[in-house]
C-alpha cells in the first residue's frame, strides 16, 4: 500500500472514557476514493473511530492525518470532513432548502451559487422539487437523503457516515445501499461508513475493518473477510458458520467433529489446538452413502427463501448448519462432506484462562480480585505474584449471583458445535473464558465459581 | 346518564367557584359605589378616574412599577437562565443532577424566607433598597424557573444537531446562535412569560427589598391600601382590564399554537 495514496491515517490511536479503552491502539489507512466499512457489534468503538476522525473527540493517543495534515488537534468545523449521522440531525427550524444551504451560507458563497449546488445536490439524492418542504413532513428515507445532500454538497475530501441508514426499513435500506454505492462512484470521494449489519457492509465495501473491544480484528476486502476470516471473532460476526475446536494434525491434515479431514493450511505445526471455521453452505449434503465423510440426523429444515437451513446432529454429539437448496426430511439419515479448501482453519487466540494473581497462603490465592481456595502447595512466600491457568470447561456459571465466588455479565456466545464458548465480562473488569453445554443469553447475571482442584498455579 | 349529568354538574360548580370572585369584581367595576356589593346603577366613571385625577399617580404608577419590574426581571432571568440551561445540560450527569437539585432549591423555598434572606443581604451589603433591589430580587427567584423550563428542550433535541452544525463549518458559537437558540426557542418563551407573570404576582419577596422610598407595585399598593381600610374601587375596573388583556393574549397565543400545528401537518 503506497503511503502517499493514504487520504485518513489513523496511527496508533487510543481513546479512554476513563478507566475504559473505547479504542486500543488503532491503526487504520484508507485510500483516496475508497468505500470504507467499520464493522462490530455495539460497543466495539466504530462509532468512536468515526467521531474522533470527525473532530467531535479528541484521541488520548495517536495521531490523525487527513490529506497529510495532522488533524488530531483540529476543531470539527475546520476539518475537510463531513458526517451524516444515524438519526439525521436536520435542523428542523429550516426547511429542505435551508438545511443544504447550512455549510454554504457559513462560506458566504453568493446566493446563485448557493441556490444551483442545492439544486444539484438535490439531484443526486433524487429529492429535486423538495426544497421548500418542512423536514419534519419528510419520511425517514426522505430525511436521510437531505441528510447526505446536505454533507456532499460541501464537497468534503471524505464522507463519513455514522449507521445512516439503521433508522430505515428493510426494503427502504436495500434501495439506499445501492444508491449509496452509486453515489460513491460518481462522487469520486472516500467514503468511510459505520455499520453492524454484516450484510451491508459486504454489500457496499470495497474495504472492511471488523472492530471488537476497541480493536481491528481483520482489514480486508468483503471476499477475503468472508472467506478468510482471522479468527473465530470474525467468523461468527461474518455470515453464519461452523465453528468447532479442532486440532492441526500435520500440515493439510486437520482433526474435529470426531473425523480427521484434508485440508489446505499449513505451518500450524503438529499437534496443534486450533479453530475450524466450515461455511454452512460449503458442506455438502446428501443421503448417507460411502461418500460421506460424517454422518448425522437433521434435527430441523428451514425454508429461508433460496435455500433452505438444517441442522444436523452427529451420532458424537457435535451439530452442523447446512445450507441447500435441496431439502431432507427431520429424522433423515445423510452423509455430509466438506472440500479441503472450504475448511478454514485458524489460530486460537487462547488454549486456558491466564491470570496474574497473589498467592496468599498455601491453600490461597488472589486473581480476578477475589481469594479462591485452592490445591495445598507449599513452598510459596505469601504476597508472590504467580500466574494462574484455569480450563475453559472448569469454569462453573451459576444462576444465583450469591452462589459464585464473584460475579460478572455474559457479552459474548460462540456456538462450538456441542458446546458454547463464553466470555464473561467479570466486576474486576477481566474478562473469563468458559465453555458451557448450559444455554446463557447475552448480558446475563452470573456468578462464578472454580472448584480448587482445578486452579492450575504456577511461580 | 346520570352520572353524565353529574361529571357535568361536578365541572359547572368548579367553574363557577374558580371564576364567580373575577365575575363579581368585572359586573362591579360597572358601578359607583365605594363598597363592593353595592350596585347603584350602571357607570364608566371608575374607569375615568382610574386615568386622571388623584388616584392615577399612586394606582397607575403602581402598575407601571409592577410592569417595568417584571419586563427587565423576565428579560435578564430569561438570558441568564438560558446560558445557565445550556451549560447545566453539558455537564456530565452527576453533576448535572447536583446542580439540578440546587437548582430546585429557590423554587421550592417558601417566598418569605428568600425575602427575608435578601433582606438581610442588602442590609448587611449596605445597599439602600429601591427599585434596583426589587429587580435584582425578582432576577434571583425567576431564573430556576427558565432554567427549567428551557431544559426540557434542551434534553428533545436532536443530540447530533449541534455536532452537525460544527461538522457543516460553523463555530462553536455560530451553532449555538443558528442551530441551538432556534432549537429552544420555545423554551426560552415560556420561561419569560413564567417570569414575566412570576414578578407581577410577587409580594412576599418585594415587600422585603422594596425599602420606604415611597416605590409601590401593585401587590404592596394594594397591601398597603387595605390597611389603610378599604380598598380603593379603581382597583376593580384595573383588575378588570388585566384580566381582560391576559384573557386576550391567551386566545391569540392559542389561535397561533393552533395555526402552527395545522401547518406542521399539511
Amino acid at each position: 500500500m503506497q503511503k502517499s495514496d493514504n487520504i485518513i491515517r489513523v496511527e496508533h490511536v487510543s481513546k479512554y472514557f476513563g478507566e475504559k479503552a473505547a479504542l486500543d491502539d488503532v491503526t487504520l489507512y484508507v485510500r483516496k476514493g475508497e468505500f470504507v466499512t467499520l464493522l462490530g457489534p455495539s460497543g466495539c468503538g466504530k462509532t468512536t473511530l468515526l467521531r474522533l476522525i470527525a473532530g467531535f473527540q479528541s484521541a488520548t493517543e495517536g495521531v490523525i492525518t487527513i490529506s497529510g495534515q495532522v488533524i488530531t488537534e483540529t476543531p470539527p468545523h475546520k476539518r475537510p470532513v463531513n458526517t451524516v449521522f444515524q438519526k439525521y440531525a436536520l435542523f428542523p427550524h429550516l426547511n429542505v432548502f435551508n438545511n443544504i444551504a447550512f455549510g454554504l451560507k457559513l462560506k458566504k458563497l453568493p446566493a446563485a451559487t448557493i441556490a444551483k449546488k442545492v439544486k444539484q445536490a438535490l439531484k443526486m439524492v433524487g429529492m429535486t422539487d423538495y426544497e421548500y418542504r418542512d423536514v419534519d413532513s419528510l419520511s425517514g428515507g426522505q430525511q436521510q437523503r437531505v441528510a447526505i445532500a446536505r454533507a456532499i454538497v460541501n464537497e468534503p475530501e471524505v464522507l463519513l457516515l455514522d449507521e445512516p441508514l439503521a433508522a430505515l426499513d428493510l426494503k427502504m435500506r436495500k434501495d439506499m445501499q445501492l444508491e449509496l454505492k452509486e453515489m460513491h462512484k460518481s462522487l469520486g470521494i472516500t467514503f468511510v461508513y459505520v455499520t453492524h449489519d454484516q450484510e451491508e457492509a459486504l454489500t457496499l465495501s470495497d474495504t472492511i475493518a471488523v472492530m471488537s473491544e476497541g480493536r481491528i480484528q481483520q482489514i480486508g476486502t468483503p471476499v477475503d473477510i468472508y472467506n478468510e476470516p482471522i479468527n473465530s471473532f470474525v467468523a461468527d460476526f461474518i455470515g453464519e458458520s461452523n465453528i468447532l475446536n479442532g486440532t492441526m494434525v500435520k500440515d493439510h491434515l486437520v482433526h474435529f467433529a470426531g473425523q480427521t479431514f484434508e485440508c489446505v493450511d499449513e505451518g500450524f505445526g503438529e499437534d496443534v489446538p486450533v479453530d475450524v471455521v466450515v461455511r454452512p453452505e460449503d458442506i455438502y449434503i446428501f443421503e448417507l452413502s460411502d461418500a460421506a465423510i460424517l454422518q448425522g440426523i437433521v434435527t430441523s429444515s428451514v425454508f429461508k427463501g433460496v435455500h433452505y437451513e438444517m441442522m444436523v446432529q452427529t451420532p458424537n454429539g457435535y451439530e452442523f448448519m447446512v445450507h441447500d437448496y435441496h431439502t431432507f426430511e427431520v429424522g433423515q439419515e445423510v452423509g455430509l462432506r466438506v472440500k479441503p479448501a472450504d475448511i478454514h482453519v485458524m489460530k486460537k487466540e487462547r488454549i486456558t484462562n491466564t491470570f496474574e494473581g497473589k498467592w496468599i497462603d498455601p491453600t490461597h490465592v488472589e486473581f480476578l480480585g477475589t481469594t479462591f481456595e485452592c490445591k495445598e502447595m507449599q513452598g510459596i512466600e505469601p504476597g508472590t505474584k504467580v500466574t494462574v491457568e484455569v480450563d475453559f470447561n472448569r469454569v462453573v456459571l451459576e444462576d444465583n449471583e450469591e452462589d459464585g465466588i464473584l460475579t460478572g455479565d455474559v457479552k459474548f456466545i460462540l456456538y462450538k458445535g456441542n458446546h458454547y464458548h463464553l466470555t464473561v465480562f467479570t466486576d474486576w473488569n477481566e474478562d473469563i473464558f468458559v465453555d458451557t453445554q448450559d444455554v446463557w443469553d447475552d448480558g446475563d447475571r452470573v456468578g462464578i465459581s472454580i472448584a480448587p482442584e482445578y486452579i492450575r498455579v504456577i511461580k | 346518564m346520570m352520572t353524565k349529568y353529574l361529571a357535568k354538574g361536578y365541572l359547572w360548580l368548579l367553574l363557577i367557584l374558580l371564576y364567580s370572585p373575577i365575575l363579581i369584581i368585572m359586573i362591579f367595576s360597572f358601578t359607583e359605589a365605594k363598597v363592593l356589593g353595592n350596585w347603584t346603577g350602571f357607570s364608566t366613571k371608575l374607569y375615568t378616574s382610574l386615568f386622571s385625577g388623584g388616584v392615577r399617580h399612586s394606582l397607575v404608577s403602581a402598575l407601571w412599577n409592577t410592569f417595568t419590574i417584571a419586563m427587565i426581571a423576565a428579560t435578564v432571568s430569561t438570558l441568564l437562565g438560558t446560558m445557565a440551561a445550556i451549560g447545566i445540560y453539558n455537564l456530565r450527569t452527576r453533576t448535572r443532577q447536583a446542580v439540578g437539585f440546587v437548582n430546585s432549591i429557590p423554587m421550592l423555598n417558601p417566598d418569605i424566607i428568600t425575602g427575608v434572606s435578601l433582606f438581610l443581604l442588602f442590609i448587611s451589603l449596605g445597599i439602600s433598597q429601591g427599585f434596583v433591589t426589587v429587580v435584582l430580587a425578582h432576577i434571583t427567584f425567576c431564573t430556576p424557573y427558565v432554567v427549567l423550563s428551557v431544559m426540557p428542550r434542551l434534553k428533545y433535541m436532536n443530540q447530533n444537531v449541534y455536532e452537525a452544525a460544527l461538522d457543516l463549518g460553523a463555530t462553536p458559537f455560530q451553532a449555538l446562535r443558528k442551530v441551538i437558540l432556534p432549537e429552544i426557542r420555545p423554551g426560552m418563551i415560556s420561561g419569560f412569560i413564567l417570569a414575566f407573570t412570576l414578578s407581577i404576582d410577587d409580594f412576599a419577596v418585594t415587600i422585603f427589598t422594596i425599602g420606604n422610598e415611597g416605590l409601590e407595585t401593585l401587590s404592596t399598593y394594594i397591601y398597603a391600601d387595605a390597611r389603610k381600610g378599604g380598598l380603593t374601587p379603581e382597583l376593580r375596573p384595573l383588575s378588570t382590564i388585566i384580566f381582560v388583556t391576559v384573557l386576550v393574549l391567551l386566545i391569540i397565543i392559542n389561535k397561533r399554537a393552533e395555526k402552527a400545528n395545522a401547518n406542521k401537518r399539511t
